[in-house]
């Protein structure tokens, strides 16, 4: 089988170039922890309470000290539930001072839902019997709409919520 | 156009076969099929872009995830499979020729994907699955709607155990020779699908089935999902690969040139073989039951995949350069400017290869592990199949329409349809590259895929989102004009052309060619190392998800509208 | 000897390598596409 020198020089650089990308996300991944989220942590879908992080007084974001927030979200078809507030209304915002750590964890007592804060990283499937879990620090702020982008049912498009980062 | 006789034979092994009115048939029936699901999925289209631009509402009650449903699955499903199997058959008979007998498992594998079609049809059509084309559990459609995906397989299966049985016989004929290039190609892309869709088959048959019709209560999501993207990511090669078929193999005829590179055509359908299938996880990078090391042992065997695309692309550059200066064009690129931009035939596969350049590039950031966490379910990735299997394959697949459909039906390509199919590619192109770009550009801005209209209760990005979802709802009529000018010219090419005989552009290899090493046709290792390979990337995370399984999940049908 | 040898080699190529810098040309900048395009969403990536 003959290549052409050309041939040659191109599958090189092109190789080249792949092992490149390669060795730039498992420098992310493997050594800065960037991985994609993947805790294979389990739950029981129709018992989630079992969970202390998923009990209703435990959603929605919980300030756990100076700069650090957990976010716990349990999805259904078609709503995320971010608890209620002090009147007891459903939370569909919620506010993080910039530069905070937080902690997003969600889970779902149906089917499967997408979790991703548009705009983010911070993007997730959502699998019934898992909880799916993303840890980040919000450095740029705005106001990011929450968006159920795996399809759920007829109402996937009224699933959302939004988080503002302020200064 | 370009009547050309057929040369006597004097070497009758290596020339192509005649194929006779009574293959026509049975060729032009998957024909029909494609052509019939390309009109309605793309109507589909154009009413999902209109809806999402917020200027249309669907009528009669008709739900937007129904005609989504309808779209993927007739598109990526049913048109592409069917052209696919049409197409190959085709090179089958002209290259390797056909019997009596597997004739008629040919029309046997046709009808029971037919049968598959319109139950699955049916399903959809009656709003009882409005599951999407990736029917992710625990969604539950209505049993007809899995029993019917499950023949459309079988069909397939029957097809692709023909095709192995016309080249077996050739090859008996003919020991000691190398096998027709096409015919090892369309071996070696039935291999990876049957290969590839045993994955899906187990998921229908062993867990949806039982689940719809409620013998079993619950299903294991995760493996579910993980059986369908095994099948997944080969389905999209599975596309592609008959499209490299006629850029290998049929395009450097058309041009009035020769094959680059026998065996390295070869030797890139091989990879291809071995790389498409152990590569699913590169679909699953975010979700939360799969061990990130594995994940990241499949973007590396991804990336693999990219090398004999590499190579595709220099022989496709090279043959038309030897080509062009060949025939005296001189210059960096006098070869470039003088390729047949006329000749539809040429032009609309060309303009397919120029959008795998962005579709490559695209493919090459979704699979990048971490990095996915930026387009994944975005629109973005919509966009991304768009300009590859709806651009780069479509097109190619019209491509070969121009001269396959005439072929077929014994009359020609005129000089006025071949003008009406330059206006079409031409259509085509400024479509989609309105819908797909504004589908990338809003993907990168966090837009979701599988979206009816929406307004995300007012938020700042929804407002920017909506005005990409307009840019589409323009790309998306302007291909859905292009769409009925193809179904048109699909019309005039089977019933109404002048009759006359129309070439069937197979490439022939270079006078003084390098043999092409025997060791390439070892079926037997090829397949051992493909099966070594999915086993490899597969077995251990498998059995990791198995003995990891949360409790399974119940069926779910009312959040698709059935209750 | 080795100068036959050498100068059939040297025929060999000429033979079998045909012009090709126009696709040389065009497939490096194939190339250049796909890194530009990673490297843009990679720093995307890195910046959200």
């Amino acid at each position: 089988m003959h290549l052409h020198k050309y041939e040659k020089i191109w599958l090189t650089f092109g190789i080249g170039s792949l092992v490149i990308f390669l060795v730039v996300l498992a420098f992310g991944a493997f050594w800065q922890g960037t991985h994609p989220q993947s805790h294979g942590v389990t739950i029981d879908p129709e018992n989630i309470e079992a969970n202390d992080a998923f009990k209703p007084e435990n959603l929605g974001i919980t300030k756990v000290s100076d700069d650090k927030y957990i976010v716990n979200i349990v999805a259904t078809a078609f709503n995320y539930n971010l608890g209620v507030d002090e009147e007891g209304k459903p939370v569909k915002d919620i506010r993080i001072p910039k530069g905070s750590t937080v902690l997003f964890q969600v889970t779902t007592k149906d089917v499967v839902h997408g979790f991703n804060v548009a705009g983010t990283n911070i993007n997730m499937m959502v699998e019934p019997g898992y909880i799916s879990s993303y840890e980040t620090v919000l450095d740029n702020t705005g106001e990011f709409t929450i968006v159920c982008n795996e399809y759920c049912g007829v109402g996937h498009h009224l699933m959302f919520a939004t988080v503002e980062v302020y200064e | 156009m370009l009547l050309e006789k057929i040369a006597e034979p004097n070497e009758e092994s290596r020339l192509p076969l005649t194929i006779s009115k009574q293959e026509s048939r049975l060729y032009m029936s998957f024909m029909y099929v494609a052509f019939i699901s390309l009109f309605i999925g793309g109507m589909m289209g154009l009413l999902q872009t209109l809806v999402r631009s917020g200027t249309i509402t669907l009528p009669w009650g008709i739900d937007y995830y129904q005609v989504l449903t309808l779209h993927g699955v007739i598109l990526a499903l049913v048109l592409t499979t069917y052209f696919i199997i049409g197409f190959q058959f085709s090179l089958m008979g002209k290259t390797v020729g056909i019997s009596q007998k597997q004739h008629k498992a040919a029309w046997l594998s046709f009808w029971v994907m037919v049968v598959g079609t319109i139950m699955t049809a049916i399903t959809i059509l009656l709003g009882k699955a409005n599951v999407l084309y990736t029917f992710y559990a625990p969604l539950k459609a209505h049993p007809a709607f899995y029993i019917g995906l499950a023949l459309v397989i079988i069909g397939s299966w029957i097809a692709g155990i023909v095709n192995f049985r016309q080249l077996y016989v050739w090859k008996k004929k003919h020991p000691g020779e190398k096998s027709p290039l096409l015919a090892f190609m369309v071996t070696i892309n039935m291999l990876m699908w049957i290969i590839a869709s045993i994955g899906v088959a187990v998921a229908v048959i062993v867990q949806f089935i039982p689940w719809s019709l409620g013998y079993a209560e619950t299903i294991n999501v995760l493996v579910s999902r993980t059986l369908f993207w095994y099948f997944g990511h080969p389905l999209v090669y599975f596309w592609l690969l008959p499209a490299y078929m006629a850029w290998y193999a049929i395009i450097p005829k058309i041009i009035g040139g020769k094959l680059f590179s026998d065996s390295l055509a070869r030797l890139a359908f091989i990879l291809l073989l071995f790389f498409s299938i152990p590569v699913g996880f590169h679909h699953q990078l975010t979700e939360p039951g799969i061990d990130p090391t594995w994940k990241f042992i499949q973007v590396v065997l991804t990336f693999m995949v990219v090398i004999p695309s590499l190579m595709t692309a220099f022989s496709i550059f090279a043959t038309f350069e030897i080509t062009g200066r060949r025939k005296g064009f001189k210059g960096l690129y006098g070869w470039f400017k003088h390729l047949p931009w006329k000749d539809v035939r040429f032009l609309a596969p060309m303009i397919g290869m120029l959008a795998f350049i962005p579709g490559g590039a695209g493919g090459i950031i979704n699979a990048s592990h971490q990095m996915n966490a930026v387009v994944h379910n975005t629109i973005w990735v919509t966009g991304h199949f768009h300009i590859t299997a709806a651009t780069t394959v479509v097109l190619t697949f019209f491509g070969i329409t121009y001269w396959l459909i005439p072929h077929l039906t014994g009359r020609t390509l005129t000089k006025s349809i071949n003008r009406l199919g330059i206006i079409q590619a031409i259509i085509w192109t400024v479509g989609m590259t309105i819908m797909s770009g504004a589908m990338h550009i809003q993907g990168l801005l966090g837009g979701p895929r599988r979206s009816s209209y929406s307004e995300y209760g007012g938020t700042e990005q929804a407002s920017e989102w909506i005005w990409y979802q307009i840019a589409q709802a323009v790309g998306g009529s302007i291909l859905f004009i292009g769409i009925l000018l193809m179904v048109f010219i699909f019309i005039k090419l089977t019933f109404f052309a002048p009759k006359g005989e129309e070439e069937f552009p197979i490439a022939e290899e270079e006078e003084d060619a390098t043999p092409t090493p025997m060791f390439l046709e070892n079926w037997k290792l090829w397949i051992a190392i493909t099966i070594a390979l999915i086993l490899f990337a597969y077995t251990i995370p498998f059995v990791d998800i198995i003995q990891n399984s949360p409790p399974g999940s119940p069926p779910f049908d009312w959040p698709i509208g059935n209750s | 000897m080795g100068n036959v040898q050498e100068r059939k080699t040297k025929s060999d190529t000429e033979k079998n390598e045909p012009d090709l810098k126009g696709t040389f040309i065009s497939v490096m900048l194939v190339g250049v596409f796909l890194i530009v395009s990673w490297v843009g969403i990679y720093t995307l990536f890195m910046v959200r």
